[in-house]
């Protein structure tokens, strides 16, 4: 359940962003989360509900946008789309794909008043 | 919050303690005077976004682009960590597997093995107790406990909170085993030269495959408890196989810390991370 710890990381920076850009209310968030990343949307929503509590961001609809994977083969180089962190080169077969995309996490978007 | 770090659990101990902070986490209320709002920022960023899914609240609100990952923080404390390592010529390695595959049992007879030679530390994360710490304090190398409280993995900022309180082995080697969890551990650098998964026979071969993430994450693979092989229904090709698709990059021992088989070659794996981690030591 990593998820709670990176429900705070978001709480953390919704925080530093309200600090920068002065802010008193957070109405939605924007997460981008890799079809890679190893985080599951909803723990990740019901650990944002629980973090949120009695902040400035409580209540907040969670979006969750999805970016897709992909890989660069280690063996003939092509760019590969993947759908789990481990496959095969769609182009020549090899399992040594290296992940290029989709991994990532972050806050994207806020929608503040 | 932790004043170095802004840590934020008040569940976590490091060697029984809680890490320095400023001021508890609680709710932060925002007082700003409404003539103090620079609106040039709202005027800016207020646009119709088409990832934002129609809603009344929009309307009413400014959006702003804030384009962070989560990991930047505990990447950039593990890079704190890291630099921290070469500083004092350490090696640091981070152990992860599920609960029960015998870490610590192997972390004792590989400290009882090279203690003479080595200077080492080691880092215990446990959710409770600071049974683990106790167990390699009895060797005679230093330990520190963390206890995550709920905390499912140890991060960077744990980790650098005990290397405060730690004995730092110059010129040595550091073992941080984690948070006995298949799952979160993959995900937080610590700083590590290397995460080693621990795997042991009494689990099943598709261990890599239903936790691909962490076989993904650890360049060596340490199958313990092979001196039970007999009495199992465990097939060893399989799950090099598994771990290999997985990670096809992924050095693979077996070993058993109970008998001593393999553990030769474990410790020349190290012998050989040091080298090549190291080269000045060597001279």
């Amino acid at each position: 359940m990593h998820e709670m710890s990176l429900a705070e990381n978001v709480m953390q920076i919704i925080e530093e962003s309200a600090r920068t850009q002065n802010f008193q209310r957070v109405r939605i968030v924007v997460l981008e989360i890799g079809k890679l990343a190893a985080v599951e949307p909803d723990a990740m929503r019901f650990c944002f509900d629980a973090v949120t509590r009695g902040t400035l961001a409580q209540g907040a609809q969670l979006q969750i946008i999805e970016s897709p994977g992909t890989g660069a083969c280690l063996a003939c180089g092509a760019e590969v789309e993947m759908q789990e962190q481990y496959g095969l080169c769609s182009s020549c077969g090899s399992p040594r794909l290296k992940i290029t995309a989709g991994n990532q996490m972050r806050v994207k978007d806020l929608a503040v008043e | 919050m932790c004043a170095t770090c802004g840590c934020g659990s008040l569940d976590v101990l490091v060697g029984g303690k809680r890490p320095p902070r400023t001021q508890n986490r609680g709710p932060i209320s925002f007082r700003i005077p409404q003539n103090n709002v620079d609106t040039s920022v709202a005027e800016r960023h207020h646009h119709h976004s088409p990832q934002f899914e129609q809603s009344p609240d929009t309307e009413q609100s400014r959006v702003i682009q804030v384009e962070r990952d989560l990991f930047a923080k505990n990447n950039a404390l593990a890079t704190k960590n890291r630099n921290f390592f070469a500083a004092h010529n350490m090696l640091a390695f981070n152990l992860v597997s599920s609960p029960g595959s015998g870490k610590t049992t192997l972390l004792v007879r590989t400290l009882n093995a090279l203690k003479e030679a080595q200077a080492m530390a080691v880092i215990e994360g446990d959710q409770q107790t600071d049974n683990d710490a106790e167990r390699i304090r009895a060797t005679g190398v230093p330990a520190i406990q963390i206890n995550t409280g709920k905390g499912c993995h140890l991060d960077a900022s744990m980790v650098g909170h005990a290397l405060e309180q730690l004995e730092i082995p110059q010129n040595g080697l550091l073992f941080i085993e984690n948070v006995g969890n298949l799952v979160c551990p993959a995900a937080f650098d610590l700083g590590e030269a290397a995460k080693v998964v621990v795997l042991s026979v009494t689990e099943g071969e598709d261990k890599p495959l239903k936790y691909p993430d962490m076989f993904r994450a650890a360049r060596l693979m340490l199958l313990n408890k092979c001196d039970l092989l007999p009495y199992l229904n465990f097939d060893v090709a399989q799950v090099i196989a598994n771990a290999q698709r997985v990670n096809p990059d992924i050095e693979i021992i077996l070993l058993s810390a109970i008998s001593g088989e393999g553990m030769d070659a474990w410790l020349a794996w190290i012998a050989s991370a040091a080298n090549a981690q190291r080269p000045i030591a060597l001279q």
